[in-house]
């Protein structure tokens, strides 16, 4: 199957071109010679299957950074049979450099020029047969927005596929060198088929800048954005994470008790409790992630997630990250599976990894409705708030406490400069392909690794089958017990230390599983738990559970996410030990001050 | 009666973070490891050419500069690298 790859600067619409042609039946897939998966989708053109990949946005097929050196590795060990190359057309001048680094690669290459139509809003006029006379390669002008020019576009690349691809790519690093001849080439072909007015007329973007990035409005404008964002995705997340949760319960009763009752109960409740809950967690996230991708897609498809970045870079700076971790900070609040997914934005390998470590200590949904149960049972209506509010600075504190003091081990030499995009609407369709894929690929990465956990867990707590389930006689009961002497020190009973075990696999279930254990649920549980602890071993408990690993997906996903088995390891320990440690100077200390 | 008031015939180099908010400028030099010097220039950044600082952010946060039709974020500790003369 003949390949296309597709090429370009960052902000030249390039995912927009390529959810175009390929229509959302992309996939995501893994290459010779790179690291990182590539979405790549195949379509038909003429009378030929061709497969299409989006290659990452990059400047320069010189730079250093990690998407220039997988454009170059994939170049290298996988090469197209034609490069369509797209530029900005309101930015020629600087992007024509990318095409004529790309032109002594000896490739088939067909040029797109995108947002034309902006650039002759700004006076900027193309003649883009001369172009493509200078260039000895079809260039054509095109509105990606609006669809103007595809048509003619598709016909061209179609044609320049029946050829085979002139040569390319063995010494690609020596060919990269001649770089005095691409300045005086560029100047040739600017001069006589581009004319650009001396000085752009203002624009809606510097106009909407001049606010968004105010020097004092500009911070409260970001907040109050954000905050928007995340009560967003609440207000219509949480009713369909309910909703969901309802059609796995209905189901259940329904259909599965009836028709799965004639099995031994040990095999009932293992499929019922075990791997049919596990499928019911994992579907309840979907609506979060969606909702949280289509938010995400808005926020950088517009621009705005640049400026944040601008904003906010100042404080993130001096702990070793960028303004975008900031962002992704913020979004683990809602749910950390999704806030890991981002940052992906990040070119530097080693500042992704030091804010993958810092984003599972945001206070997410699931932990909050953990400590929204227990400071209701043992805190009075007053005292609540300020419980939960403390809960959040404590949050903030172990990721900036994280942040300082490994920056050093993940010190990354890549500068910030980020280009500034103008500010444009983000169109429908885009956003929901990129939610779609974002699900496909959470649900395919952590269904299995979900379902082990929650298997694993209903094992431990139902052997042996003779036992109380979670009772002290069951395996999860001697854990309990083992465990005790490690967290006596934090005033944690055996009990509470069963339901941490559960907290493992997902938060959610942490309640849920003091309920089981107690064999009591809503105000009596917490009449009985009130009754057992004091408000110190209490805060303690919340303490461990804001800052120990939030779930099995945070898990799942960091290790997909970092392809890293060590970090993953080392950032579950990091957690772990912190937990332990913080719960430990929290309950002594208040233990030694007489409370 | 013109007094003393003759500029020096060349210009003291500043670097782009002494800029100010509006002030335009030429890149006279850039002095930046291979990598940053490859972004710069894949970003635009060129001696000869002109760049304007549009604004700063609060807290010595990075500086917004413009070069062509490009608008670039950028820390002060790289603008420090980059000489440049106000026009």
């Amino acid at each position: 199957m003949k390949r296309i790859a597709l090429l370009g600067m960052p902000n030249t619409g390039k995912s927009t071109l390529f959810n175009r042609m390929t229509g959302g039946s992309a996939r995501v897939g893994n290459w010779p010679g790179i690291t990182v998966e590539l979405l790549s989708g195949k379509i038909l053109l003429g009378d030929d299957m061709v497969e299409i990949i989006d290659l990452p946005g990059i400047y320069d097929l010189h730079g250093y950074s990690d998407d220039e050196q997988v454009v170059r590795h994939f170049l290298h060990d996988n090469v197209p049979d034609l490069a369509l190359v797209i530029l900005n057309a309101t930015q020629i001048e600087r992007q024509m450099s990318l095409l004529l680094q790309l032109k002594q690669l000896n490739m088939n290459v067909v040029v797109l020029l995108n947002m034309a139509d902006e650039a002759k809003k700004f006076g900027i006029t193309i003649d883009s047969k001369k172009m493509s006379e200078m260039l000895e390669m079809p260039v054509f002008l095109l509105s990606g927005k609006y669809g103007n020019g595809y048509q003619e576009a598709l016909q061209a690349v179609t044609k320049a596929l029946r050829y085979p691809t002139p040569g390319m790519a063995d010494e690609l690093r020596s060919q990269l060198e001649q770089d005095e001849h691409i300045a005086t080439e560029m100047a040739r072909v600017m001069k006589q088929a581009v004319q650009i007015p001396a000085r752009l007329p203002e624009n809606l973007t510097e106009k909407l800048d001049r606010v968004m990035l105010h020097p004092l409005l500009g911070l409260p404008l970001f907040f109050a954005i954000m905050y928007a964002l995340f009560q967003g995705i609440f207000l219509f997340g949480q009713p369909l994470q309910s909703g969901i949760a309802e059609a796995f319960a209905w189901l259940r009763a329904a259909a599965l008790v009836p028709a799965l009752s004639a099995l031994p109960t040990a095999l009932q409740g293992l499929l019922l409790d075990g791997i049919y809950n596990g499928v019911a967690t994992v579907a309840a996230f979907v609506p979060i992630i969606v909702l949280f991708f289509l938010f995400m897609a808005i926020i950088e498809d517009s621009g705005y997630l640049s400026r944040a970045a601008f904003l906010m870079d100042a404080l993130m700076a001096r702990l070793g990250l960028d303004g975008r971790g900031f962002v992704m900070l913020l979004m683990g609040f809602g749910c950390n599976v999704p806030a890991l997914m981002g940052t992906r934005v990040m070119r530097s390998r080693a500042m992704r990894l030091l804010t993958m470590l810092v984003i599972p200590f945001s206070l997410c949904s699931a932990r909050l409705q953990v400590f929204v149960f227990i400071t209701a049972a043992l805190f009075s209506p007053h005292a609540a708030p300020l419980v939960l509010f403390s809960l959040y600075l404590f949050s903030f504190a172990a990721a900036i406490l994280t942040a300082l003091l490994f920056k050093n081990k993940f010190k990354n030499n890549e500068p910030f400069v980020l280009e500034l995009p103008p500010y444009r609407f983000p169109t429908a369709r885009q956003m929901l392909l990129r939610g779609w894929h974002e699900v496909t690929h959470f649900l395919r990465r952590a269904t299995q690794f979900i379902i082990a956990g929650v298997v694993l867990v209903w094992l431990l707590t139902h052997i042996p089958f003779s036992a109380v389930p979670a009772s002290a006689d069951t395996l999860s009961g001697m854990i309990g017990n083992a465990l005790h002497p490690l967290f006596a020190p934090l005033g944690i009973t055996p009990e509470l230390t069963i339901a941490l075990i559960f907290g493992f696999v997902a938060k959610e279930i942490v309640i849920g599983s003091l309920a089981v254990i107690y064999g009591l649920s809503g105000d009596a549980l917490g009449g009985a738990l009130a009754q057992q602890l004091d408000w110190v071993q209490a805060y303690s408990f919340m303490l461990f559970t804001l800052i120990y690993t939030p779930c099995l997906s945070t898990i799942a996903t960091l290790k997909s996410e970092a392809k890293d088995n060590r970090f993953t390891v080392f950032a579950l320990f990091w957690s772990l030990g912190l937990a332990w440690l913080v719960s430990f100077l929290f309950y002594q200390g208040a233990r030694l001050l007489g409370y | 009666m013109p007094l003393l008031l003759n500029p020096p015939a060349v210009m003291p180099a500043n670097t782009l973070a002494t800029l100010h908010p509006g002030d335009i400028a030429t890149i006279v030099s850039i002095h930046a490891e291979e990598a940053l010097h490859q972004r710069l220039l894949a970003l635009g950044f060129r001696t000869g050419k002109q760049i304007e600082l549009i604004r700063k952010a609060s807290f010595s946060g990075p500086l917004q500069v413009r070069i062509g039709t490009t608008d670039i974020v950028l820390r002060k500790s790289e603008a420090l690298k980059i000489k440049v003369t106000r026009a």
